[in-house]
């Protein structure tokens, strides 16, 4: 993204710059965008299938992707096209992927569940609730033999902390030193029932029965997010395994569609409360940044979807030869 | 030439492969320092070192899930799962991250990895530890299946399975482990896919694969007495399976038996004789008989494994029930 009029890089004591501030703004409205633009063409009929949103934590994808480097591995989940856009997928072949075009990152043959970009270390997304710990912790195996330098992070929503594979990442991970880094996603929700009917645990006490270091954070302050990130992922790098907690709020459904009849309305209040990208803006303008110094950012950023979803519908549609030829056994 | 144990060619195979690419490395419960619990890595974590050769816990599906995942990041993983009963433990990294990773994500990686696992029975295991599950993995794009019946196959074919980009499933079976045969120095190679014809024969083909192998042989030993030529074809690889061969004897022979330890129904012989049904039709002139396990869990008491496990009387039967 091309930067906006220059602003002030003054920094609260402890804080970010207004610079770098800015930037994790822009990066969380785009995937907002992106996502609202997502929901319309799901409505639309135009996405097939079922797609998950991440309205409401755009911070926490942006705040660790910030943390990360090129080299770094992530893996992710059913809701992950924050990460995706996070860890810099580009846009145009993001979203023929969504519409299951045959220049889509992955042929059309993935969809949103399987979004991946292996060219920027994004190990794709995953339809299957916590199986990107073990991947993740397999990359950071080979992190580790290859000697990369490089950390692993594994996204994952607290629905996926009763799953037996996560259990067994979380104690690989720690009982190797690995590379690697888990970043929960806590929206207090797994798929249509809450935390507390799913867990008798918390991920506090997980980590702590596990060795792994706990960090607990806002997840919708960017700010807070990225410096607690940026911790965590040099210790990682350091052979000290994380664990990262990202207090979050699922604003959508489980699904585009769902009813939601599970939820209140009280609870839709307190989330709007928390916005993620309000957030920002009431710190930038802390930092001397006014709102409307952001238009010209938040102009670039749709017309950069227009034209990837222009491109995306003017694709072409893969042909079953072209599918059958990823299949060897 | 050297007579080596079946367990022995794929330790050599395994230091083979180590030493021939640094990014070769294994993954499994008690393989390292005890040496595997049937011995077949032994003395690979002094050659080659504990960052290469991993004590892992037990924990089937982060084993092989992160074998997936270090497969995607330029490692080849050999993960070995103890017993093949043990795969139900790792199903989803198996089926739905291994399997999928290539196509799913449009070619941009390849799952360089191989899962070794024991089955069979002969060691009165019981109905956890003696199943031969391979039909199932089979049965899933995406996994290729491979399925050795002595020491030169099982070094070539490990070898293959290793250098191949894409998951692989090597199955051993256990009454094979201290089987004596030659190993060629230098050791074969070979590739994935292809059959074996283990003895020829003119008037029937029974088409097996693993240990089953022998008891096909021994079959064909006692129908020879009886003036019957049985041609014995090693399939060694399942998924790809080579239906070439297999139709080009059936073309010499007219007759098929499909002869396995894993239980009958549903099972590798099933598609087998299906394929060769359709496109083998114009050369039957019999039916085409399965001999498996009776359809029930593998029984422990000796008497009962020793009934349960298909006899080379019930493969000579099925072959003189072709023939009448």
């Amino acid at each position: 993204m091309k930067q906006g009029p220059a602003v002030p890089s003054r920094a609260r004591s402890n804080g970010l710059p207004a610079r770098e501030l800015r930037a994790l703004y822009g990066r969380m409205l785009l995937i907002r965008r992106v996502e609202e633009q997502l929901g319309r063409l799901f409505a639309d009929g135009e996405i097939p299938g079922f797609i998950h949103l991440s309205i409401g934590q755009e911070a926490v994808a942006a705040g660790v992707g910030a943390a990360l480097e090129p080299r770094d591995t992530a893996a992710s989940t059913h809701r992950g096209h924050g990460h995706a856009i996070a860890k810099g997928v580009d846009l145009d072949r993001f979203f023929l992927e969504l519409l299951g075009k045959q220049d889509g990152l992955c042929r059309g043959r993935g969809g949103s569940m399987h979004v991946a970009d292996l060219s920027i270390g994004m190990l794709g997304a995953n339809g299957i609730v916590g199986a990107g710990l073990p991947i993740a912790v397999g990359s950071a195996i080979a992190h580790q033999v290859r000697k990369t330098g490089a950390v692993a992070v594994a996204f994952f929503g607290d629905g996926a902390l009763a799953e037996g594979a996560v259990h067994e990442s979380l104690n690989l991970a720690a009982l190797w030193k690995l590379p690697f880094l888990a970043v929960c996603e806590n929206n207090g929700w797994g798929e249509f029932s809450p935390t507390d009917r799913q867990l008798a645990a918390t991920l506090e006490g997980l980590a702590a029965a596990y060795n792994l270091p706990w960090t607990d954070v806002d997840g919708n302050d960017v700010e807070a997010v990225t410096l607690a990130a940026r911790h965590v992922v040099a210790e990682a790098r350091a052979g000290r395994p994380q664990v990262l907690e990202c207090r979050t709020t699922r604003v959508r459904g489980h699904f585009e569609g769902d009813p939601q009849k599970y939820r209140s309305t009280e609870e839709a209040s307190a989330m709007a409360a928390r916005d993620p990208l309000a957030i920002a803006v009431k710190a930038l303008a802390a930092l001397g940044v006014g709102e409307a110094s952001l238009q010209p950012e938040a102009a670039e950023i749709d017309a950069r979807i227009a034209a990837a979803v222009a491109r995306a519908r003017a694709g072409a549609l893969p042909g079953m030869a072209q599918a059958r030829a990823g299949v060897y056994a | 030439m050297a007579e080596t144990r079946f367990a022995r060619a794929i330790n050599q195979a395994l230091a083979d492969a180590m030493a021939a690419d640094a990014s070769v490395i294994l993954l499994g419960e008690d393989i390292a320092a005890p040496g595997g619990p049937f011995s077949v890595t032994r003395g690979l974590l002094d050659k080659f070192g504990a960052d290469r050769v991993r004590d892992t816990p037990i924990a089937e599906a982060v084993i092989v899930g992160a074998s997936v995942g270090a497969a995607m990041g330029g490692l080849k993983p050999v993960v070995e799962i103890m017993f093949m009963d043990f795969v139900t433990l790792a199903m989803d990294a198996l089926v739905n991250q291994a399997a999928k990773a290539r196509f799913m994500f449009g070619d941009q990686t390849t799952v360089p990895m191989v899962l070794r696992t024991p089955h069979g029975g002969g060691l009165n295991a019981g109905p956890q530890h003696s199943q031969c599950l391979e039909a199932w993995l089979a049965h899933v794009p995406g996994l290729k299946v491979v399925c050795p019946s002595n020491p030169a196959d099982a070094y070539a074919l490990l070898r293959a399975a290793i250098d191949d980009p894409n998951p692989v499933i090597f199955v051993e079976n256990k009454a094979l482990y201290a089987m004596k045969g030659e190993l060629p120095d230098p050791p074969p190679s070979d590739r994935l896919g292809v059959a074996r014809t283990a003895r020829p024969g003119r008037d029937a083909t029974i088409v097996s694969y693993g240990a089953a192998v022998h008891t096909a042989l021994k079959a064909a030993e006692a129908l020879a007495r009886e003036s019957v030529e049985a041609e014995v074809i090693d399939l060694r690889s399942l998924q790809p399976w080579d239906e070439a061969a297999v139709l080009a004897s059936l073309a010499r022979t007219h007759r098929l038996v499909v002869a396995h330890e894993a239980v009958e129904a549903f099972g590798v012989g099933a598609e087998i004789a299906a394929r060769m049904a359709d496109v083998g039709f114009d050369e039957l002139d019999g039916p085409i008989v399965r001999v498996g396990a009776p359809f029930m869990p593998v029984p422990f008491g000796k008497t009962l494994e020793a009934e349960y496990v298909p006899s080379a009387d019930a493969v000579a039967a099925a072959v003189r029930r072709t023939l009448a």
